[in-house]
C-alpha cells in the first residue's frame, strides 16, 4: 500500500514539477520573443514567478455561478488534471526508474490522454455559458479528428519496436542506435508534435480556448484555485506529451556514448533535457503563429496527417518485412 | 419536413428520407459589449447555428457621449478638446477638419508652416493608428506577438507627437488660424522658443525610416504567415459597388478597389505639394484591407519625409480677433482620417458657439456593412471581418 502511495505521490509532484518548469519557459519564451523585459528581470530573473502567481490564483475567490450545474462544474478541473498526471505513470526515465512498466503502455497513454477531453467537454457544457459550451464542443471534435493521426503516427513506432511497452521501445532504440525519429520515423514524428499540439489545445489549435472569439472558451466561468487548476494541467499536459514523443522518436532516457550501467543517474536528465527542447519548440510556435479556423483545423487532420500516417504506417510495414 | 405513412407517396419516401436534415434551432449569442474583441463596447447580437452565423444586429449606443449636443453650449476653441476624444487612437486628426471649418466661415488664411505642421501631425496620427490596426488584428486572428512590436514602433511616433504638441492622444494643438505654439512655450517663455521643438526634424527623419522598416516586417511576420493568410485571403469579401452604397470609406473602400482618398481632391491640407501614392486592394477580402493599411503607412511616412525636406519659414499663426466670432454660415468640411472619411457640417449664428454641430465619422458609416459581411460566415470569421473594419467605439457613437 506504502509502496502505491508513494509512487502516486512521485507521480503528482513529478507531473507538477514539469508544469512548473514548462510555465517559466513559456513565459520567459513569450516576453523574450515579445520583447517585454518583465518577466526576464522580475523576481529572481523571472524564476519565482509561479509562485506568485499560483498565490494569487490560490487566495482569490472561487467563484461558483447559481445556474451551473454544481458537482459537474467542480469536479470537472480534476478530472482534466488525473487524467494528466496518470498519463505520466507509463513514462520510463531509465530502464528501471518507471511507474508502471506495462506491456500496452502506449496503448495506455494514447487512451488516458484523450479522458481529459472529456473533462474539458464536461467543463463546457456545466458552466451554463454559451461560450463556455461551443469551447468544449470545439474540443470534442478536435479530440476525434486528432486522436486518430496521433495513433496512427504511433503504430508505425509500434510496428517498427515490435513492442507496445515504452521501456521496451527504448531498448530497441539503444539496440538500434539512432532514435527512431532518424530511424525512419521522420514523418511520424512530425505528424504526432501536430496531432499533440492541437490535443493539448496550444496554439495554433488553441479554438475552444480561443481568447478573441470565445473569451475563454471552457475555463470562462472558472476563477480561484480551479481555474488554477485547469491552467497547470495545460502545461501539464504539454511536459507529458512532449516527454512521451522524446521516448517514443527521440531514444528517451538514452544517449549515445554514456555508459549505460549510470543510466539511472543520467536517465532523468536526458530525458527531461530532450522534453525541454521540444517544449521550447511549443513555446516558439505559440508566441509566433495565429490561430487556425474550425473548419481548417478538421481539413488539415482528416485530409493531410491521417492519410500521411497511414501511408506512413505502410511504408514502415513493408521496410520491416521487406528488409 | 413531415412525412406520413401515404400509400400513394410510398415510392417517394425513401428519397424524402434521405433529404431530411437535422435541424436545430439557432442560439442567441450575445457578443457584447464585453468582450475581448469588441473594440470596447460594440455590442452584436447574433443567431448562431453552431459555428455558423446567420444573422448579426449590431447595437450601438454604449459610448454615446453627446458630443454633438455639447458643442453647441462651447465656443469654438473650446471644441477642438471635445473632438479630440471621438476617435481617440488618432486624435490630432479629428481637430484638422473642425478647425478648418471655422476657418473657412471666419474666411482666414492660415500660414503655410502651420499648415505643414498640422499636416506632418495629421500623417503621424494616421501611422499610429494603423500601427495600433496591425498589433490588435493580429492578435484577433490569434497571434499574439505583433501586438507588442506595434506598440513600441508607436511609441516613437507618439513621442513625436508629444514633443510637438505637449499630448500622446489628445494633443489639442490647432487653433484657429494656425498651431499653438510648440510645447515648452508657455506665458513666461517669450517667442524664442515658440515654433517646433529642436531636434524634431532630425527624430522625425529616423522615426520615419523605422516606420517603412516596421511596415516591411510587419509584411515579412504578419503578412508573410501561411496560418494569416489562411484566415484571411477570400475571407469577408466586400464588393465595390456594396462599399459605395452602404457609405464606406477610408482603407476599406480602398482595399475593395476603389481610389477614393479626399487627400487627393479636397484642400483642407496641402497634400498637393507632396507625391504619394494610394495603394489599392484587389479582392476586397480582411488580407487585402490589412495589406492597404500597412502599405498605407509607408506612403505617409514618405510625405512626412517630405514635408520635413520642403518645410517653409514663417509664422504659425495668422491674424485673428481675441474674441472669436464665427460668422452667420453653414459649412461641411471633410477630411481623410485613418478611419475613413469624417465631416463636421457646422452651422454658425455668429456666436460664440456653434448653433449646431453634426459630425460625420467613418466608423459609424463603415460598421454599417457589418450584418451584410457576416451573414453565412464563420463565427472565427466574425471576428476576423470585425477586426478588418478597424473601427473605434468613439467613433461609432461619439
Amino acid at each position: 500500500m506504502t509502496d502505491v502511495l508513494i509512487k502516486v505521490g512521485f507521480l503528482a509532484l513529478a507531473a507538477l514539477n514539469g508544469a512548473i518548469i514548462f510555465t517559466i519557459m513559456d513565459v520567459k519564451g513569450a516576453s523574450w520573443m515579445q520583447r517585454r523585459p518583465g518577466p526576464l528581470h522580475v523576481g529572481l530573473r523571472g524564476f519565482i514567478f509561479p509562485v506568485a502567481e499560483i498565490l494569487k490564483f490560490v487566495q482569490k475567490e472561487d467563484i461558483i455561478p447559481t445556474e451551473v450545474d454544481r458537482p459537474v462544474f467542480k469536479w470537472a478541473p480534476a478530472y482534466v488534471m488525473v487524467s494528466c498526471v496518470a498519463l505520466f505513470a507509463v513514462v520510463p526515465m531509465s530502464p528501471t526508474l518507471v511507474v508502471a512498466d506495462i506491456e500496452l503502455g502506449v496503448f495506455f497513454a494514447l487512451a488516458i490522454s484523450s479522458l481529459g477531453t472529456i473533462g474539458v467537454l464536461t467543463a463546457g457544457w456545466s458552466s451554463a455559458n454559451k461560450y463556455s459550451l461551443m469551447g468544449g464542443l470545439r474540443a470534442a471534435g478536435q479530440l476525434i479528428a486528432y486522436e486518430l493521426p496521433l495513433i496512427l503516427a504511433v503504430v508505425g513506432v509500434v510496428i517498427q519496436a515490435e513492442t507496445m511497452s515504452l521501456v521496451g521501445i527504448v531498448e530497441k532504440q539503444i539496440e538500434w542506435g539512432v532514435p527512431f525519429v532518424f530511424g525512419g520515423q521522420l514523418i511520424g514524428f512530425l505528424i504526432f508534435m501536430v496531432a499533440a499540439t492541437a490535443e493539448m489545445m496550444r496554439v495554433p489549435f488553441d479554438m475552444p480556448i480561443g481568447e478573441s472569439e470565445l473569451t475563454m472558451g471552457f475555463m470562462t466561468e472558472y476563477s480561484g484555485i480551479r481555474f488554477l487548476i485547469f491552467y497547470i494541467s495545460e502545461y501539464m499536459n504539454m511536459f507529458i506529451l512532449c516527454a512521451i514523443a522524446s521516448t517514443l522518436f527521440l531514444g528517451g532516457y538514452h544517449v549515445p556514448l554514456l555508459p549505460t550501467e549510470w543510466v539511472n543517474f543520467y536517465g532523468p536528465v536526458v530525458l527531461l533535457t530532450k522534453t525541454a527542447i521540444l517544449g521550447f519548440i511549443l513555446v516558439a510556435i505559440r508566441w509566433s503563429q495565429p490561430r487556425f479556423r474550425e473548419d481548417q483545423l478538421q481539413n488539415l487532420a482528416w485530409k493531410i496527417l491521417i492519410p500521411a500516417s497511414l501511408v506512413n504506417i505502410l511504408v514502415t510495414a513493408i521496410m520491416k518485412v521487406g528488409f | 419536413m413531415v412525412n406520413t405513412l401515404d400509400p400513394q407517396n410510398m415510392n417517394n419516401f425513401s428519397e424524402a428520407s434521405v433529404s431530411i436534415e437535422i435541424e436545430t434551432e439557432d442560439m442567441t449569442l450575445n457578443i457584447g459589449p464585453q468582450h475581448p474583441s469588441t473594440h470596447g463596447v460594440l455590442r452584436l447580437v447574433a443567431k448562431v447555428d453552431g459555428e455558423k452565423v446567420h444573422d448579426v444586429k449590431p447595437v450601438l449606443g454604449y459610448m454615446h457621449r453627446g458630443y454633438e449636443k455639447l458643442a453647441e453650449v462651447r465656443s469654438y476653441p473650446q471644441i477642438t478638446t471635445l473632438v479630440n476624444r471621438i476617435d481617440w487612437v488618432a486624435g490630432f486628426s479629428n481637430e484638422i477638419p473642425f478647425i478648418a471649418g471655422a476657418e473657412r466661415l471666419m474666411e482666414i488664411e492660415v500660414p503655410e508652416r502651420a499648415k505643414h505642421i498640422r499636416l506632418i501631425l495629421n500623417e503621424m496620427a494616421r501611422i499610429s493608428s494603423h500601427f495600433v490596426f496591425n498589433g490588435a488584428y493580429a492578435l484577433e486572428v490569434g497571434a499574439l506577438t505583433p501586438i507588442f512590436y506595434a506598440m513600441e514602433d508607436r511609441e516613437r511616433v507618439l513621442d513625436l507627437i508629444e514633443s510637438v504638441t505637449g499630448g500622446r492622444f489628445h494633443p489639442n494643438f490647432n487653433r484657429i488660424g494656425g498651431v499653438k505654439p510648440a510645447a515648452g512655450a508657455g506665458p513666461t517663455s517669450k517667442k524664442n522658443i515658440q515654433d517646433l521643438p529642436a531636434g524634431f526634424y532630425r527624430d522625425t527623419k529616423v522615426a520615419m525610416e523605422k516606420v517603412i522598416k516596421a511596415a516591411d516586417q510587419f509584411q515579412n511576420l504578419i503578412g508573410g504567415n501561411e496560418v494569416f493568410k489562411k484566415r484571411t485571403k477570400n475571407v469577408g469579401i466586400l464588393t465595390p459597388e456594396i462599399a459605395e452604397a452602404y457609405g464606406v470609406s477610408g482603407p476599406i473602400l480602398r482595399a475593395s478597389g476603389v481610389k477614393s482618398d479626399l487627400r487627393t481632391h479636397t484642400d483642407y491640407l496641402p497634400y498637393d505639394q507632396f507625391d504619394f501614392e494610394i495603394p489599392v486592394g484587389e479582392n476586397g477580402d480582411c488580407y487585402d484591407r490589412w495589406d492597404v493599411r500597412v502599405k498605407e503607412m509607408v506612403e505617409s511616412a514618405k510625405i512626412v519625409l517630405q514635408a520635413i525636406d520642403s518645410m517653409p519659414s514663417g509664422p504659425l499663426q495668422a491674424k485673428v480677433p481675441k474674441v472669436i466670432k464665427v460668422p452667420k454660415g453653414r459649412t461641411y468640411v471633410r477630411a481623410e482620417n485613418p478611419k475613413g472619411e469624417m465631416g463636421y457640417y457646422i452651422i454658425s449664428d455668429g456666436g460664440l458657439g456653434p448653433y449646431r454641430l453634426k459630425v460625420r465619422t467613418a466608423s459609424f458609416s463603415n460598421i454599417s456593412i457589418l450584418p451584410i459581411m457576416l451573414e453565412g460566415a464563420l463565427l472565427p470569421d466574425l471576428i476576423a471581418i470585425m477586426g478588418s473594419l478597424d473601427f473605434v467605439l468613439g467613433d461609432v457613437d461619439r
